[in-house]
């Protein structure tokens, strides 16, 4: 039983990371109608820029701090330069175009910091951990990556639902060309929208990296359950990648941990190791695809769209 | 109106004759990497083509079409592995087995429109994926070799490399030769009206699901094919195959040449393959000048960073591809 809860609470920090990156995605979408196939590259960027900035600076709040600008930098950057002329395109072309980002971005990172991964130490503060039950201990950098993506998910909350600017994205989405029309600079909010949706992704990186190894391509798996979330939960609705996205969390998690018990009662044990994770991924899948069959919008449909 | 002289009728002609004098080049020189690259280049413009008749004239944007490269592999991997190497089984049961799931996957993504088919299509292609990773007993991750290509009761022999890669030109212009009957028929003509708008094909009475539906278990079994002749060519079979990146290849072959344009796949997949052999060498060249010979091969290392902004550039400005830049050439 404790053992399901721990798996229960590896399964909720994982669902909060992907929400993290799904959140992004899904703003994006929601509001520039982009498929952005090179969002996990930004993730990337921002576990590289993260391991270099601790490394530089030797401590791991000020390094994630400025990981986030620099890659909020290079979101904004990459809309200004490439995304911007995407925009009304067919999503044909979005996909084709980011596709090649994915290709620059790797290229270039192989580049800067070499092909070798690099690996971020999770900070001693953080390395020790909490007794959340008696007979449960949790680790307390896990326990943080929970808090903070909660936090970041009410900041997303407010920020979108009760500010200017969120109303503003609102207004965006629903209808570009009236926005523009009432005197709001729609480029520079979409910017600013590209912008925070790189950020966001590359909070989900840095957060990752001590628990994966930083390595080239390490968004590109990630990135696929990202659009995964953002269908099921709706292309736009923040609420829904945010219910999606535990969802799949908890599944991917919870079948990978209990998975080989069950299949070792009909498989050899080797099999079971092998056949339970490719299961557990095909779990995620397998619920997306039935979630389209069954409401082709997703769970939480946004109207207009 | 000279249609004769028209550049891409000399381009595509002349690649054609290229395509079909390899061998004897190679046979003259002695060159087996020129086999090797142009017999990968030849099979996978087939898995292009067919990515073009539904992507291209039906306006269906498969994310996962790789997947029908890999149940064709499989197929032939597992039965050589099974002891069953005779292609009368092997290719049949590759072009079946790819059909049937495009069947099942074009069944329930057909309903879905824009985006939302795209993902699933991708969807279902990282499903396969895994299905591939968890194939326990056929090498899971790592792959499968296959030690024997396909045997054809001595009426040919796959093992020649010459007559395997004619084997594979004749089935890559065969594909071209079904495409073009089929954008021509009735039938292509549904599809390509389903294209441009759905609702008014199903007004004027035509079932459009069942056409689309049609159109893309043709297109799976193509490719099916294709990945026996991969599986047969490479002797190993991996999931890697399958990976969704692979399927953005494929897409990227298909718009680079020019979407809903016969020769379009083909060009594009001899120009990205071309490409990715000559772009290293090509840097390297260029750059050598400037710096020392071993910093100019570090440099040429990073090719893909030509290619990946070329991608954005021909999306940008040659929306036709290549195909279209080479007609718009005629009109002046």
């Amino acid at each position: 039983m404790l053992l399901f809860l721990e798996q229960c609470l590896n399964g909720l920090q994982f669902g909060l990371l992907l929400f993290l990156l799904a959140a992004g995605l899904t703003l994006v979408f929601g509001i520039m109608d982009l498929v952005n196939l090179a969002h996990g590259s930004l993730y990337m960027i921002g576990a590289y820029f993260a391991a270099t900035f601790v490394a530089l600076t030797d401590s791991f709040v000020i390094g994630a701090v400025l990981a986030l600008i620099a890659t909020l930098v290079v979101g904004m950057a990459v809309e200004v330069v490439a995304m911007r002329r995407l925009y009304g395109r067919d999503h044909l072309d979005h996909v084709l175009g980011t596709f090649g980002l994915i290709l620059f971005f790797n290229e270039l990172v192989r580049i800067v910091w070499g092909p070798a991964g690099l690996t971020l130490r999770v900070p001693d503060w953080l390395n020790t951990s909490v007794r959340v039950l008696p007979g449960l201990d949790y680790p307390t950098y896990r326990i943080a990556i929970i808090v903070s993506a909660l936090l970041v998910a009410l900041f997303l909350y407010v920020l979108v639902m009760r500010t200017r600017i969120g109303m503003l994205i609102r207004a965006g989405a629903s209808n570009r060309e009236m926005v523009g029309a009432l005197g709001i600079n729609i480029n520079l909010l979409y910017t600013l929208v590209f912008g925070l949706g790189a950020a966001l992704a590359a909070l989900a990186g840095l957060m990752q990296a001590p628990i994966q190894t930083v390595q080239i391509g390490m968004g590109e798996n990630i990135l696929i359950l990202a659009f995964v979330v953002i269908i099921i939960g709706g292309i736009g609705s923040i609420r829904g990648a945010f219910v999606a996205a535990i969802m799949v969390g908890l599944i991917d998690t919870v079948c990978r941990a209990f998975l080989p018990d069950v299949l070792r009662l009909v498989l050899s044990s080797r099999g079971a190791s092998t056949v339970a994770p490719a299961m557990s991924s095909m779990l995620v899948y397998f619920l997306m695809a039935v979630v389209l069959v069954v409401r082709p919008a997703g769970l939480f449909p946004v109207a207009n769209k | 109106m000279n249609g004769l002289f028209a550049p891409r009728d000399l381009v595509v002609a002349g690649l054609l004759t290229f395509l079909a004098l390899v061998p004897v080049y190679v046979a003259l020189t002695g060159n087996a990497f020129l086999m090797t690259l142009f017999t990968r280049i030849v099979i996978l413009a087939m898995a292009a083509t067919s990515l073009n008749l539904i992507l291209g004239y039906g306006g269906m944007v498969s994310f996962g079409h790789a997947v029908y490269l890999g149940v064709g592999g499989y197929a032939v991997g597992i039965l050589a592995y099974e002891g069953a190497t005779s292609g009368f089984l092997q290719w049949p049961v590759a072009i079946g087995a790819s059909a049937l799931l495009a069947l099942i996957v074009g069944a329930l993504s057909l309903r879905t429109r824009g985006v939302y088919f795209i993902m699933i299509t991708l969807a279902f292609a990282q499903l396969v994926y895994y299905f591939g990773v968890g194939l326990d007993r056929y090498g899971a991750d790592d792959g499968l070799t296959v030690y024997r290509r396909s045997q054809f009761a001595g009426l040919i022999n796959l093992s020649n490399r010459t007559v395997f890669y004619y084997l594979c030109l004749a089935l890559l212009v065969g594909t071209i030769y079904l495409v073009w009957r089929l954008v021509n028929s009735r039938f292509g003509l549904v599809i390509q009206g389903a294209r441009s708008n759905d609702r008014r094909m199903q007004a004027i009475g035509f079932p459009t699901f069942r056409y689309r539906l049609t159109c893309f278990v043709i297109a799976g079994a193509i490719c099916g094919l294709a990945g026996a002749l991969l599986a047969n060519h490479t002797g190993f079979i991996s999931p890697a195959t399958m990976h969704w990146t692979r399927s953005g290849d494929l897409i990227v072959m298909v718009v680079l040449g020019g979407m809903a344009s016969l020769f379009g796949p083909l060009i594009g997949a001899v120009t990205l393959l071309v490409l990715e052999e000559l772009l290293p060498p090509l840097i390297r060249m260029l750059a050598s000048p400037f710096m020392e010979q071993s910093m100019a091969a570090r440099v040429a290392e990073y090719w893909q960073i030509i290619l990946g902004p070329l991608f954005l550039l021909v999306v940008l400005y040659a929306r036709g591809g290549i195909n279209g830049m080479l007609e718009s050439v005629r009109r002046g």
